[in-house]
């Protein structure tokens, strides 16, 4: 009672008794201070959530409640067990997980919806008297009055204001944009679905409904690997982490594991107490690299042909001299290598041309459908050439034949890998190959040999219908292309690995600068464990390597590695890449609810880079030319053209989206369309070839073809993804910008032939900017609207990974700090709003949406040769030779009736995913059951999808990974395809159905689907292409195996039909005019710029966390190495500015002898909010680290229409890359905090 | 002004120094502590503190018994006031000495070391000033009392601090006419009564004496009230057994 009182007590003996021989004594004393303590971890609730967005991790956490409030949280430790001899999961959970719920009552959260102070002024001035569009109109069309708020963008001036109102300009500007331009101007950014997949799907819902563009994020971090699709059709399958610890050989390459995936960092020691083998290959001394037996560090941006050397002691020793059986019977059944390859001439030399087709024989061999898409092989069991199975011919127009089966229809097979053998060949033949690695930077070893490399190739000659053609296996050009001596003479191959002969052990240590030795022995025990475990070597992959502009070349490198040994689809083997993509497990559940599908199809979605690239006038900039990068070898074709007009093609001919679509007002279109009595397609087909009608590609900066509206939800684009971020401000946002270049106009550079040039460049493309976060980022401070939203402890949700093969829930431990609302409630409260306010402008409309030619549908076998219809190579048909133009009705006056109701469209044409389709109506009904239906209004009858719970349980009813009852339903889809059995991957699970509570009480793991390639069972742990090759189910590539031979025209145009090492390219942002440190003799460093993912933020935490920053150094840091630095008279901890063309940024240098000499490293994601200072070059605060980047696309990204290489939405695509990027560092003379008073007319307002 | 220092801001100061504390125990028993700075940096810490605290203690002492003590006792005991006060100028002197030399040091190292500054709260440096000036003033009594070594000065302060202690209306009286820097060395640590239960000086008041005494290594904080009963017959010559077999000291180290 009485703390005092208590203790007054000095009658009474404290002591009971004494124990062992006095040493210990027993005492009666109070003991209610104990009970602070106790109560410290008493708690009025503790629910299971995680962290959204951003974070590979998907770890499950008990989030603590006391009084109402969230008072920290901590790892949860209740996964299901794994089998015996596999270690459990957790702990899973990482410093910046824990640090999370700081945010929740931190003075950086963003309380009420904000408004840019002038907006709203007019705003309200207008609606005295005006309707909602009316105002927003008026707004609109005073250029003053738009300026006015336009411009200062970024420099505060945000007001409180209600939702109400909020909301109110939102769907009045969304109305006007979709009546005056078009719905397609209407853009919305969102990143990483898996992480808070209700959310995701709040904002794409209602774009979908909308018509507005659903904007790509994977490709445009660059975390998207272009070479997956290109091998295995499938985007980023990888083995969970769990499967680690089954590896007898881990090879880290680039990845930071204990860093940057350190809640599954365990299951790697403790693969290392089990007594798995490990290289760490890393230019810097990671934290990784102290895990490796032995440590490999390279010259950044060189992996490829460090690959292509650890390929060749591969091949020599494992397939040459000595054939490794698991090898040589993996890679005849699971590759490509058996194919035929036509040898082309070219100016009387052969080089490599398409895959030798079943069309190309007089009898088709056969085969009467797609026999254009058939790839053929030679059967040693008869030395006939036939048309295996498998091919995407196969896949598409015929049921039973698509699978891996050893056979040619009827025929069983063996198919031959080589023509080496004097009997199998006709002739041996000189064939070129293109070499690069001549051509690198002042900045990169060039290794000088000839840019055409032409070595002897053992081939067949064949009498076809068109004459006398040459063909050679896949596996005979594959090791000529490695320089391998195989005793057929000639240049250019070796037998002896200290020969400098491209792509030998000798050769790339020049290149690398590691030893040849060390290269030698990690390719021998790799494919040696291989060998002897049957597949379990694997690769775990950082997104290092993937973003440099030929990030192909680096993963190709290795994936060629891995299948040489027979890794993938083995337990404990393969291709681990874990960036950014963080696996939607019930993709197929989700996607209805994500695009709207229930209401109408197809959604418009867009690969973001080629927006992003065209739309902040980054393509206006462009250094880099395609003769740069072009092979030496290219087939003829109109090869010179700039970056856009090759992206101009691609979305002409349908390969890529485009957004916005076509130049004039879809819904114009349509009415003169339905006016002039035609059909659709064929309309628009018809005024596109006359011209009449143009796509919005071919002039980006007209008014009318510019973004107008973007939302910006669960992202930070403007504070970490925005490559060109000060291109962004200049040219999107119309506001101060720190670009230090000058675009192509006024340099004098190569104009662009396609895309239309205006003189001057528009400033300020959108109308409106509205962000949605929790904290007020980077890009909330750049906004017109900030609209509140819950945290991850505030909001119930779905997440899953692909680390692990757990569904977790975001649960709402609290409800909403201050005036916030979850995603879900606020994209609800937009289209109640639209719904109220559109009518006036808006009805019951026709859109007409321009749809590319789709990756796993039947389309996407369209085009088995490049044809241009603007050039007159061939017609214009919507859906072959140019995108699709499919009608789409809309109902603006129900728009909110729909979203919150599951729409009939399911039940009506079914559910599915990656080519395959099933009936859902049970589903569908037990929905209406579960959640209720609707009553009345627009979605009578349909099952409600009110709350975010009843969003979540749509997702998890419909996916076949999440129901058994659809699993075994997929299964059964598939069947018919391949024809064989499946579905007893599922049917143990076939009672099974997750629900959103099942999961808050424990994580589950998901149930087997043929979405992925990789089974969830008792016996093996999750890992890719475990079905294609246990189960025969096709790759989904052209030739339905792991194809390591690319024979699109463009491939082979820009070199790369075979994997080649490419030197990053010079992207000249350092120029004469803009290193004014060089013209003046300061002292400086030009150094390459590297932005890895950090420890004190992104993966599940902000850059703006103090815990965190009071971890760092409390700000912006780049590291240099101590030679760099002493070179520049910096020492750690100075302030130092880093610059190019692209812009400056400021941070504090961290001098640390774990970096290589050459290189800077900046963390990326570091907010500009946080302590950062301004920037001598530009005046403005400091800058992020994209402040000295720019995009630059890869034509062979934006290949389309042809089988894997077609476009998906987030699987293929162009990608941002930015590790080629050079920046001059130097210290700062003076630090200036831009820390003034507004002078009196800023005050005033 | 004469009876309101040291007739009833004596009162006043003690009040709220018992008050304060009893409410401080109460109300925010976790801030009882002597907050020390150690973990933060250990330089200059041990000499500083030792010789201040040590000297302090003395002097504490000193007053203590010299003060409070019925001048009849020391008669009785045969101790005259010039000896009493000469032991008190040389006992004093010198612990006034090492408190001044130790907090000295601590209230350099907590001034100039930017982490234990940044973590001291204003109160923390306050007092720590304040006992500083008071140990200046205390010694600075000296140069007066050594030219009365009759101690008639001293019994004025005797019997001021008795008669407060005993509630008689005019002790102030006693000390009117004592020179001013004694009064001001009154004022001073009358204030520090005051200001006693808003800093870390509360410390003083959980002195772990019982560390002094406690006999074992191992403590059990039992909720029994009771002693439990001697064990049975049955197990107990096994526990002495056990016992006897094992020296109760190691007459060794044990090898680390």
């Amino acid at each position: 009672m009485s703390h005092l009182l208590d203790r007054l007590n000095f009658l009474q003996s404290k002591e009971l008794e004494q124990f062992s021989d006095g040493h210990g004594q027993v005492t009666r004393e109070n003991r209610d201070w104990e009970d602070t303590y106790r109560n410290r971890w008493r708690h009025d609730k503790i629910v299971r959530s995680t962290h959204g967005v951003n974070c590979t991790g998907s770890c499950s956490w008990k989030i603590y409640v006391k009084s109402g409030i969230v008072t920290w949280e901590t790892q949860q430790t209740d996964y299901p067990r794994t089998r015996p001899d596999l270690p459990n999961h957790e702990p899973r959970g990482c410093a910046r997980g824990a640090s999370y719920s700081w945010y929740l009552y931190s003075a950086n959260r963003v309380k009420n919806p904000l408004i840019r102070g002038r907006l709203l002024k007019a705003w309200r001035k207008m609606r005295k008297t005006m309707t909602p569009i009316e105002a927003w109109t008026s707004l609109q069309q005073d250029p003053i009055l738009r300026a006015s708020y336009v411009e200062i963008r970024g420099k505060g001036g945000f007001v409180r204001a209600s939702w109400d109102e909020s909301t109110e300009i939102i769907a009045a500007a969304n109305a006007y944009t979709a009546k005056t331009y078009g719905p397609d101007r209407v853009f919305g950014f969102s990143p990483i679905p898996a992480m808070s997949m209700v959310s995701y799907a709040a904002g794409s819902r209602y774009l979908s409904l909308l018509g507005g563009v659903c904007m790509s994020f994977y490709d445009w971090y660059c975390d998207l690997p272009p070479a997956s699709p290109q091998t295995w059709g499938e985007q980023t399958d990888v083995p969970e982490s769990a499967d680690w610890y089954n590896a007898g050989f881990l090879l880290l390459w680039g990845s930071n594991v204990p860093q940057t995936r350190t809640p599954d960092a365990h299951f790697y020691t403790e693969a290392r107490y089990r007594g798995a083998k490990s290289a760490v290959i890393c230019p810097d001394y990671s934290e990784a690299a102290k895990f490796g037996d032995i440590w490999l560090a390279p010259k950044q941006g060189t992996d490829s042909a460090l690959a292509m050397a650890m390929g060749h002691v591969i091949l020599r020793e494992f397939h040459l001299d000595r054939q490794a059986e698991y090898f040589e019977d993996y890679c005849r059944k699971y590759s490509d290598m058996p194919m035929l390859v036509r040898l082309d001439e070219k100016d009387g030399k052969l080089v490599p041309g398409r895959f030798l087709r079943a069309d190309e024989f007089s009898d088709d061999l056969g085969e009467s459908n797609n026999p254009d898409w058939k790839v053929t092989a030679i059967n040693s069991n008869t030395g006939d050439i036939v048309a295996p199975n498998g091919s995407v011919g196969f896949r598409w127009g015929e049921g039973g034949g698509w699978n891996l089966e050893e056979r040619a229809g009827d025929d069983a097979t063996s198919l031959q890998m080589t023509l080496i053998d004097e009997a199998d060949r006709d002739e041996v033949v000189a064939v070129d190959f293109p070499y690069f690695g001549g051509q690198a930077t002042e900045h990169f070893v060039k290794c000088e040999h000839p840019d055409v490399l032409t070595k002897n190739v053992p081939v067949k000659t064949l009498q076809l219908p068109e004459g006398e053609v040459r063909v050679a296996t896949v596996f005979d050009l594959f090791c000529a292309n490695y320089g391998l001596d195989r005793g057929l003479g000639g240049d250019w191959v070796t037998s002896d690995y200290d020969e400098d002969i491209p792509y030998s052990p000798a050769w790339a240590e020049k290149i690398t600068g590691v030893k040849r030795d060390a290269i030698i022995t990690v390719a021998r025990e790799f494919a040696l464990n291989a060998e002897k475990t049957k597949g379990k070597s694997m690769v775990i992959l950082g997104a290092g390597l993937n973003h440099w502009y030929h990030m192909d070349m680096n993963y190709r490198g290795i994936i060629n590695m891995l299948v040489m040994c027979g890794c993938i689809g083995q337990s404990g083997g393969g291709w681990s890449h874990y960036v950014g993509q963080e696996k939607l497990r019930p993709q197929t559940g989700w996607q209805p609810l994500a695009f709207a599908l229930d209401w109408s199809k197809p959604p418009r979605h867009m690969n973001a880079t080629s927006a992003w690239y065209a739309h902040t006038d980054q393509w206006r900039y462009e250094t880099l030319r395609a003769d740069e990068i072009l092979s030496p070898t290219a087939p003829e074709g109109d090869w010179d053209a700039s970056m856009i007009d090759f992206n101009i093609r691609a979305e002409r001919m349908g390969w890529l989206p485009s957004a916005p679509q076509l130049k004039t007002n879809p819904f114009e279109v349509a009415k003169a369309a339905k006016a002039a009595g035609q059909d659709i397609p064929a309309y628009v087909a018809g005024q596109l070839k006359s011209g009449d009608l143009e796509m919005s590609c071919e002039d980006p900066d007209a008014p009318e073809n510019w973004p107008r509206n973007l939302f910006i939800w669960r992202s930070n684009l403007l504070g970490s993804s925005g490559k060109g971020h000060e291109y962004f401000l200049k040219h999107l946002l119309g506001t101060d910008h720190g670009v230090l270049g000058r675009d192509l106009g006024e340099e004098g550079g190569t104009m662009p032939k396609e895309a239309k040039w205006h003189k001057d460049a528009p400033r300020g493309k959108l109308d409106l900017l509205v962000t949605i976060d929790f904290r007020m980022s980077t890009t909330c401070v750049y906004s017109d609207i900030v609209l509140p939203t819950a945290s991850w402890y505030e909001k119930n949700d779905l997440n899953t990974s692909d680390m692990h093969p757990f569904i977790h829930p975001l649960q709402a431990a609290v409800d909403p700090a201050y005036e916030s609302k979850s995603d879900w409630e606020i994209f609800k409260s937009i289209a109640k709003k639209f719904q109220e306010v559109a009518p006036e402008i808006l009805g019951k409309e026709t859109d007409i949406v321009a749809l590319p030619i789709l990756h796993d549908t039947p389309a996407e076998i369209a085009q088995d040769q490049v044809r241009d219809w603007k050039k007159g190579e061939c017609d214009l048909i919507p859906g072959k030779t140019a995108p699709n133009f499919i009608e789409v009705e809309r109902d603006y006056t129900a728009l909110y009736d729909r979203f919150v109701a599951l729409g009939p469209l399911l039940e009506k044409a079914g559910n599915g995913g990656k080519g395959i389709a099933w009936d859902t109506k049970h589903e569908v009904q037990l929905l209406r059951e579960l959640n209720g239906t609707w009553d009345e209004g627009a979605a009578e009858g349909c099952a409600k999808i009110d709350t975010d719970i009843d969003a979540t349980e749509v997702i998890l009813m419909l996916a076949p990974e999440t129901n058994g009852e659809v699993a075994v339903k997929a299964w059964n889809a598939l069947s018919e395809i391949t024809g064989r059995e499946h579905a007893h991957l599922a049917l143990s699970k076939a009672d099974e159905k997750i629900r959103f509570r099942d999961i808050a009480a424990q994580p589950r793991k998901i149930i087997s689907s043929p979405t992925w390639s990789g089974i969830e069972s008792e016996e093996v742990c999750y890992n890719a292409g475990y079905t294609n090759v246990h189960e025969l189910i096709p790759w989904r590539t052209l030739t339905g195996r792991q194809q390591l031979y690319q024979d699109h025209l463009w491939m082979r145009a820009f070199g790369e039909g075979f994997c080649v090492y490419r030197p990053p390219v010079d992207l000249k942002t350092i120029t004469r005019d803009v290193n004014t440190d060089a013209r003046d003799g300061n002292p400086h460093l030009v150094l390459n710029f590297i932005t890895p993912h950090q420890k004190w933020g992104i993966h599940s935490t902000y850059s703006d966390n103090l815990l965190m920053l009071t971890l760092n150094r409390g700000g912006p840091v780049v590291w240099l190495s101590e030679i760099d630095a002493a070179k520049a008279g910096i020492v750690d901890n100075d302030w130092v500015e880093a610059y190019n063309v692209n812009g400056a940024l400021t941070a504090r240098a961290v001098v640390s002898q774990r970096m290589k000499e050459g290189t800077i490293f900046m963390y990326h994601a570091q907010e500009k909010i946080v302590n950062t200072p301004g920037s001598e070059k530009t005046g403005l605060r400091g800058g992020i680290h994209n402040s000295v980047t720019r995009t630059t696309l890869k034509p062979t990204h934006m290949i389309g229409g042809y089988a894997q290489l077609s476009y998906g939405f987030n699987y293929y695509g162009t990608v941002g890359s930015n590790r080629d990027e050079f920046v001059i560092v130097r210290k700062m003379r003076k630090v200036d905090w831009l820390d003034q008073p507004a002078d009196t007319q800023e005050t005033a307002e | 002004m004469n009876n309101f220092l040291f007739g009833i801001y004596p009162y006043i100061a003690i009040s709220v120094m018992i008050i304060g504390s009893i409410a401080r125990y109460e109300r925010d028993p976790f801030t009882w502590k002597s907050s020390s700075s150690q973990l933060l940096r250990r330089k200059q810490l041990i000499l500083g503190s030792v010789l201040f605290h040590v000297g302090v203690l003395v002097i504490f002492f000193g007053h203590l018994i010299g003060l409070l003590t019925p001048i009849s006792l020391f008669h009785f005991l045969g101790v005259s006031n010039e000896f009493k006060q000469t032991l008190a100028v040389i006992a004093g002197g010198i612990a006034g000495v090492m408190a001044l030399t130790g907090g000295g040091i601590l209230f350099h190292r907590r001034w100039t070391d930017p982490r234990i500054r940044k973590t001291s709260s204003f109160a923390d440096i306050a007092i720590l000033a304040l006992l500083l000036a008071q140990l200046v003033l205390g010694v600075g009594t000296i140069f007066i009392s050594v030219q009365h070594l009759d101690g008639g000065e001293m019994v004025k302060f005797m019997a001021w601090a008795q008669g407060i202690l005993t509630f008689q209306s005019g002790a102030a009286d006693q000390v009117a006419e004592v020179a001013l820097i004694f009064k001001l060395h009154l004022v001073l640590g009358l204030t520090i009564f005051l200001v006693f239960p808003f800093t870390r000086l509360v410390h003083m008041l959980s002195v772990p004496l019982r560390y002094l005494t406690r006999p074992g290594y191992q403590v059990v904080r039992s909720r029994r009230q009771t002693a439990l009963p001697k064990r049975g017959n049955t197990i107990a010559p096994a526990t002495k057994k056990a016992v006897r077999t094992r020296p109760v000291k190691p007459t060794t180290k044990p090898a680390e």
